[in-house]
């Protein structure tokens, strides 16, 4: 706990306690209205571009269709209409959650995005396991051996999976464990038997490990487990590099806090100061710096989803694209533009929560 | 501006310790092959980057590595090393209009908003915020839609990823240098300025954009390694170059994927470490700047600035 005070200074937290709530309540909702405009930028720029290039109808099917058919088939979705109006209406159908209609297979958008959604959320709570538990240690080591041969060589690991792309990290993965050395499959979510078997199961949640185990089936449990270990590491990666750089960066910034000299006086052994005393208030700043980071996320989650057949919403959304179902493609685009706003927002909410002195 | 990081080079080298300067050295080296590969990539690449038959014979698919193709081919039968070489040419293509988009727009727009403040300050400063949070993918991928409808052209692809990097981009150029502005506009050499009857936009060019751009070259690196990352991203979704406009790398990585899958691994590792390699080497470079331009880490004390956190340099 006495670590934790350090973090907040009382001088600033003790004057007018009453008024710093009112800040603080003031600047979440401000904070929280700011998501809107947020979105609806990267909405409108999305929408208009997209149309720059003509009706969604004319797009999929262009070249497939008779010009008559075509334009009972565009009047019909309404994309005739002034394209202030399908602006407008795109708008008001999204601020009731209703994504419209893909035009290739027809579904609703909305039925796309929760039924891939599941497997996206899936991958990236495994990358993001594998990012802690790979970047939070070494960067711990490098902060402790600052300037040395191993905080050299961990650099050197972290600009490397920034140089690499994660498509490219797949691919080598995919190359050695699953074909050379034959221990790994080398793409999707399960093996096709344990695929339909869950999918078999009363009320799924749609993301196969949970199903798995609520099944309690072993060998899906394994076939599961199996399947989602070179994606996960792929991903993982990636943010692992990002991790390890802020933990040592924060934790050397934290290492040499007065506290810590103090406790090094009192002969604390050297492992100890940094697991039991510098690395709690060093990971706070690395929280909120993480959180920025989930727009790289979802733009590795893409590429990953492809590298593996991992049918997620960033496979479909390639799927979509090579079919030029614009409606859907706007859907997912969409849908990944909310969750950075609202998880840039949280990251903010929990810097004002922890930090008194961050304010709007 | 490029210029200016060219020409600190030698006196960054000298002052600098050992491992920044190690890095510093490999990611000039690194950058400093790769430019003089796209320059010279006609004499060095065994054959063109579309080429597909030497005289009247095929190269013939997936051919293992020999004599004649030292990486062997494609499955679509194009020489792999040949593609591997002319792939830096687009790659240096991407970085030159990526840098072009972005650094100009963003300076201007940071230079004004810093300056002037006010109600046109705080709107720029709301839209930097929001378009910087966009995955630069994303965006890469909706503007090749609109300027190729996907299907690219060598002009089509670079614009796609240039246009998108740059959306990324300008925002920051513009955080970093609106900072600046501010921090410099409150100098009294500006004041002077100001007093002896200097108009605004004599003094925004002459006095402070001269004293805001210090930090710009390190940005470049980043920008320049996320420019081909987010083309090679693209040509690996199938949204870039198409092979007999360009070379890219990423769409070669594309059309290697089912090759892994059968155990064929010269398709895959050479374009894969060209894009490896060359964002290592310009990496390298900035991170070996950025260290020497910390004064915490320089041997000689220079003037103390403020000191950088730690958000600020995993950007």
């Amino acid at each position: 706990m006495s670590t934790l005070t350090q973090e907040t200074p009382g001088a600033v937290t003790a004057p007018a306690d009453g008024a710093a709530g009112y800040g603080l309540a003031r600047y979440l909702v401000v904070r929280f209205l700011l998501i809107i405009p947020t979105v609806l930028i990267l909405v409108s720029l999305v929408f208009f571009l997209m149309r720059l290039t003509g009706d969604p109808v004319s797009a999929a099917f262009g070249d497939r269709l008779t010009p008559d058919q075509l334009q009972a088939k565009i009047h019909q979705a309404g994309y005739d209409r002034p394209l202030l109006t399908q602006y407008l209406d795109y708008l008001r159908s999204l601020a009731t959650g209703d994504f419209g209609h893909t035009v290739t297979d027809n579904q609703p958008v909305s039925h796309v995005l929760t039924t891939y959604g599941a497997a996206t959320v899936e991958l990236a709570c495994y990358a993001l396991l594998v990012a802690l538990v790979v970047g939070v240690p070494l960067g711990m080591v490098a902060a402790s051996y600052r300037d040395r041969a191993p905080d050299a060589a961990l650099r050197l690991f972290a600009i490397l999976t920034y140089a690499t792309p994660v498509f490219f990290v797949g691919l080598l993965l995919k190359l050695v464990f699953a074909v050379r050395l034959g221990w790994l499959p080398s793409s999707g979510r399960a093996g096709t038997g344990v695929q339909l078997f869950l999918q078999d199961q009363t009320s799924t949640t749609g993301i196969y490990l949970i199903d798995a185990l609520r099944s309690g089936d072993g060998t899906a449990i394994a076939d599961v487990l199996r399947h989602a270990v070179l994606p996960a590491v792929t991903l993982g990666l990636l943010m692992a590099g990002v991790l390890l750089r802020l933990v040592r960066t924060n934790l050397i910034g934290t290492l040499g806090a007065d506290y810590v000299d103090a406790a090094r006086s009192r002969g604390v052994a050297p492992l100890r100061l940094v697991t039991h005393h510098a690395t709690r208030p060093a990971l706070i700043p690395v929280v909120t710096v993480l959180g920025l980071q989930v727009a790289g996320l979802l733009g590795g989650a893409v590429l990953t989803e492809t590298t593996f057949e991992w049918k997620g919403l960033g496979y479909e959304l390639a799927h979509y694209l090579t079919a030029r179902d614009f409606p859907a493609v706007q859907g997912i685009v969409a849908l990944f533009a909310v969750v950075v706003a609202v998880t840039n927002f949280l990251v903010d909410v929990v810097a004002a929560l922890i930090d008194p002195r961050v304010r709007y | 501006m490029t210029l200016l990081l060219v020409r600190r080079l030698p006196s960054r080298l000298r002052t600098g310790a050992g491992v920044q300067r190690a890095m510093l050295l490999t990611g000039a080296v690194l950058t400093g092959l790769f430019v003089l590969t796209a320059a010279l990539g006609p004499l060095a690449a065994p054959y063109g980057h579309a080429q597909l038959r030497e005289g009247a014979d095929l190269f013939g698919s997936q051919q293992h590595p020999d004599g004649a193709h030292p990486l062997g081919t494609t499955i679509a039968g194009y020489d792999v090393l040949s593609r591997t070489i002319w792939g830096t040419r687009t790659a240096l293509l991407i970085i030159v209009a990526a840098l072009l988009l972005s650094v100009l727009p963003g300076t201007v727009l940071g230079l004004v908003s810093g300056y002037l403040g006010g109600r046109l300050d705080r709107l720029l400063v709301g839209l930097a915020d929001a378009l910087y949070a966009f995955p630069p993918l994303l965006l890469a991928i909706v503007v090749s839609i609109v300027i190729s409808g996907g299907r690219s052209s060598l002009a089509g692809g670079l614009g796609a990823g240039a246009c998108s990097v740059a959306v990324s981009f300008v925002p920051q150029y513009f955080r970093v240098v609106r900072a600046e502005v501010i921090r410099v506009k409150a100098e009294p050499f500006v004041d002077a300025a100001r007093v002896i009857g200097t108009g605004p936009w004599r003094i925004m060019t002459r006095h402070v954009l001269r004293n805001s751009v210090r930090t710009l070259p390190l940005i470049f690196t980043i920008n320049a390694s996320e420019a081909i990352l987010t083309l090679a991203g693209l040509g690996f979704l199938g949204f870039g170059i198409e092979p007999d406009s360009g070379a890219e790398w990423g769409y070669d990585l594309n059309r290697a994927v089912a090759d892994v899958t059968s155990g064929i691994w010269w398709t895959a590792l050479p374009p894969g470490l060209g894009i490896v390699l060359t964002v290592l080497g310009t990496t390298l470079l900035g991170e070996g700047l950025t260290d020497l331009a910390d004064p915490r880490l320089r041997r000689r004390s220079g003037t103390p600035a403020a000191p950088t956190d730690g958000a600020g340099d995993d950007e």
